[in-house]
């Protein structure tokens, strides 16, 4: 059993690889983009200073036009749109695109409801004090939540392993892919196992990773 | 310094409209010390609030130095902000940042650079009294030295006026003092205007020279401190200066009276037992001190005293009388009411 599983370790750590890569592009995609609608989510709220009945609803409505389509239809959904990006749509980086895709409504609703925490009365003493809104943002709201951005990083790039297997079984690669074509169309138990036993180990190293960091960056 | 001119805050909650402040008109001047006073709910900190536009009054003009606020442009409005200190019953601290860098924030916001900031928040720091607690947050300090970064935060750009929301209502006792000395030095050593909005009588004895009194929105008192502790004309003043001026008999004393029970204040610096024992000698009554006390309001005395006099009742009208003439003010408390408060 054990030269069955030395056998594929290159393919395993190709796949690995790959699925790293697709998890990584989504996450800095959802960083980029996420973090700034999320945060643009919670100014835009009423009471708050940016309040904005327009701006919060046409924002909320985008993000769940993409949250409530499964991930499985909107991979099937964006192939042309990776067609018409990439000209392909196989490969590690053509699946980030749709995991991008899901990645950034996920984390922006995270980053919106961490900010919801925050004491409204800093913010309230940061306008008092006569702040513009970008310094209360840069300086008060984006400090205040970063232990939750790091949570809801965690929790997205999770999800996001989970979702990147899907997109293995449509040409992305990874190791979804791999289990899929070993464990699935082989009967390949002993590999099944291995990719497995490999994303319980990574999930369990991302939220290691995220809540000691969390933990460190929070002066609470 | 501040006016405000028929200011009247509407809120909708659930479909209905509660009104905050209903139309209240006041003014304090510069150099002073204003208290608000009020149960939760009076609308005293939403009328605060509408001093430096945190809240937006639904009809009224705000005046600050001169100025409507509401003509400001945004950028203005900012500006002129910086010159309104504010603190907070829960501080608002930003619990990511360290005592300098809370400091600091109010200066960047105004622009100032780094090494003017440096400059500054080590000045305020030590106004307040807080040198060696720059690098700490906020989670290592108790609740007096939060209040007192909220100062030094509030005093960062130069204010004209501070503006406290409840600044010492989460504080104990002890802490409170020290709070309301700090502010009393602020106002004294930079000549701040302060207004001081609290439910606690003892804040606005401590501090206050002028004061107003809220319920459901309105202003139903309001004048000099002295006058207010000395002659409260509403009845929830009277119920505020009671908290201060306390003055309960056990009921078993209450139950050996015999004679008729009065209650005499005196003001300024008349000397009390003098008038009481010139009264004693010229008529035929005996009179028992059950209760005393000398208030300082605003360092001025108000004392009070509760007798109990016995005799002839034509030589107590007497002497009742002749107390009257002498004495700011005399309660008569027959049999009847004997069990109620005599403050």
């Amino acid at each position: 059993m054990m030269d069955r599983v030395i056998a594929i370790l290159p393919e395993l750590n190709q796949a690995f690889l790959e699925t790293l890569l697709m998890v990584s592009i989504a996450l800095a995609v959802a960083i980029l983009i996420g973090l700034p609608f999320g945060i643009l989510l919670f100014v835009t709220d009423r009471g708050l200073f940016l309040e904005n009945v327009v701006v919060k609803r046409v924002a909320g409505l985008v993000i769940n036009l993409i949250r409530s389509v499964p991930f499985v239809i909107l991979l099937v959904f964006l192939l042309p749109f990776t067609q018409f990006l990439l000209n392909t749509t196989i490969g590690p980086l053509a699946a980030s695109v749709s995991l991008s895709v899901a990645a950034i409504p996920f984390y922006a609703r995270i980053v919106e409801s961490s900010a919801r925490d925050i004491d409204k009365g800093v913010i309230e003493a940061a306008i008092a004090v006569g702040a513009s809104p970008w310094m209360i943002i840069k300086s008060i709201i984006l400090p205040e939540v970063k232990p939750g951005l790091i949570t809801g990083l965690t929790i997205t790039a999770i999800s996001l392993i989970g979702y990147s297997a899907m997109a293995g079984t449509i040409g992305g690669g990874g190791i979804g892919d791999l289990a899929i074509r070993y464990g699935y169309y082989r009967y390949d138990n002993t590999i099944m196992f291995t990719t497995v036993i490999v994303l319980i180990v990574l999930v369990q190293v991302v939220q290691y990773l995220g809540d000691l960091i969390a933990r460190v960056v929070s002066k609470r | 310094m501040i006016k405000l001119e028929n200011i009247t805050k509407k809120y909708s909650s659930k479909g209905k409209e509660i009104v905050g402040v209903d139309d209240v008109t006041l003014s304090v001047k510069a150099g002073e010390v204003f208290g608000i006073v009020g149960y939760s709910g009076a609308g005293k900190s939403t009328l605060l609030r509408c001093i430096n536009l945190l809240e937006k009054p639904t009809s009224g003009k705000v005046f600050v130095d001169g100025v409507n606020l509401h003509e400001l442009s945004p950028k203005e409005l900012r500006k002129a902000r910086q010159s309104i200190g504010m603190i907070f019953q829960g501080f608002h601290l930003v619990s990511s940042k360290t005592v300098f860098e809370n400091v600091a924030f109010a200066l960047r916001a105004a622009g100032a650079d780094k090494k003017q900031i440096k400059q500054r928040v080590e000045e305020l720091l030590a106004l307040v009294g807080l040198e060696d607690r720059k690098d700490q947050y906020p989670a290592q300090l108790s609740g007096g030295q939060k209040q007192r970064v909220s100062i030094a935060r509030a005093l960062a750009n130069q204010p004209k006026i501070l503006l406290c929301d409840e600044a010492t209502s989460a504080l104990d006792p002890g802490t409170t003092k020290s709070i309301l000395s700090l502010l009393k030095k602020i106002n004294k050593e930079l000549g701040l205007t302060i207004v001081v909005i609290t439910h606690e009588m003892e804040v606005v004895k401590e501090i206050c020279s002028r004061c107003a009194v809220m319920q459901d929105g309105k202003v139903v008192e309001q004048g000099s401190t002295y006058d207010i502790f000395s002659d409260p004309s509403n009845p929830l003043t009277v119920s505020f200066i009671q908290t201060v001026l306390n003055f309960d008999l056990p009921e078993e004393l209450l139950g050996e009276i015999n004679g008729k029970l009065i209650r005499l204040q005196f003001k300024g610096s008349i000397a009390a037992e003098a008038v009481v024992s010139d009264m004693l000698q010229a008529f035929q009554v005996r009179g028992n001190i059950l209760h005393g006390k000398v208030e300082y309001i605003q360092s001025m005395p108000l004392g009070i005293f509760i007798l109990e006099l016995s005799g002839n009742e034509t030589e107590v009208n007497k002497a009742i009388a002749y107390l009257r003439d002498k004495v700011s003010k005399v309660e008569v408390f027959d049999d009847g009411s004997r069990n109620r408060h005599l403050a």
